[in-house]
């Protein structure tokens, strides 16, 4: 097996770190934010950006590795954004109607058609 | 009876290939797995799916699918940013009520994965007659500028393909 060119490790330990990077803030925000709602949004940089990089970064050095096109870790990305959605739109749901239930100010009331309000 | 074997040959052949990749292999067993899954799977769930799928305007989905990827980009660092800086600047993040024109159920699925994977909106409630989305936007100045430019932007594609 051949050693991968100075380059692409240049590149892959690039993408690790930005990676690394982004799940770090991602985290900062989970401590920094106080609301809920706001503490939702961060997640969304470690299961995107994040994971995008080390998708990237493993599918350049196994390619130049192994010297032919490996694509399977795309499925990882794929996977992801199919079933990240579930559980967020879940616990989001699930954050709305305990306010709700509690009464807590500044939360949306109950959608309903435009023209019933 | 092609109805009743092959349910969704789409989920069959995208189930094929998905399991042909896991394996890394293309032997004539890893073949004939993939196709018992193939088979079974869509067969087993259909009743999961109250419709059929019915997708056209490959060009236009594959448009969507790179503004998509453009749009969690930016909003990662917009993101990103927002919490490095929350010292110095808040955003101004709060609930957005959208009006919705799309009702297809697939259609609506695909927006809420569209708004998850986008760090910037978390799908928060759909209203039950499907006619508005409760989004929670990290950082708007503008409620109805942001409203124009979702619509625009994601429910108009997702209506050419979905409806």
């Amino acid at each position: 097996m051949s050693e991968v060119p100075f380059w692409v490790e240049v590149v892959v330990a690039a993408l690790l770190v930005l990676s690394g990077l982004f799940v770090l803030i991602s985290a900062l925000g989970f401590l920094r934010l106080q609301d809920f709602f706001l503490r939702m949004h961060p997640p969304a940089l470690a299961y995107t950006f994040g994971s995008w990089c080390v998708t990237l970064a493993g599918i350049l050095y196994f390619s130049m590795l192994s010297e032919r096109l490996t694509l399977h870790p795309w499925l990882i990305i794929i996977m992801l954004s199919m079933t990240v959605p579930v559980t967020t739109v879940l616990l989001a749901r699930v954050a709305l109607f305990r306010r709700r239930v509690a009464g807590e100010p500044n939360t949306p009331p109950v959608l309903t058609r435009p023209d019933d309000s | 009876m092609r109805q009743r074997l092959l349910p969704s040959p789409l989920m069959s052949a995208a189930l094929l290939a998905l399991w042909l990749a896991l394996a890394r292999s293309t032997s004539m067993g890893q073949i004939l797995l993939g196709l018992i899954l193939a088979l079974v799977a869509p067969w087993l769930t259909s009743r999961l799916r109250p419709t059929r799928v019915r997708v056209r305007h490959p060009l236009v989905i594959a448009r969507f699918i790179l503004r998509v990827g453009h749009d969690v980009l930016v909003s990662n660092f917009e993101v990103a940013l927002g919490v490095v800086f929350w010292r110095f600047r808040r955003p101004q993040s709060k609930f957005v009520v959208l009006p919705l024109e799309l009702k297809d159920p697939l259609g609506l699925a695909a927006l809420s994965m569209v708004t998850t994977v986008v760090p910037g909106t978390v799908w928060s409630e759909l209203a039950l007659d499907r006619s508005a989305l409760l989004l929670h936007v990290w950082d708007v100045s503008d409620e109805q500028e942001f409203i124009t430019r979702f619509k625009a932007r994601y429910e108009a594609p997702l209506r050419e393909i979905f409806e």
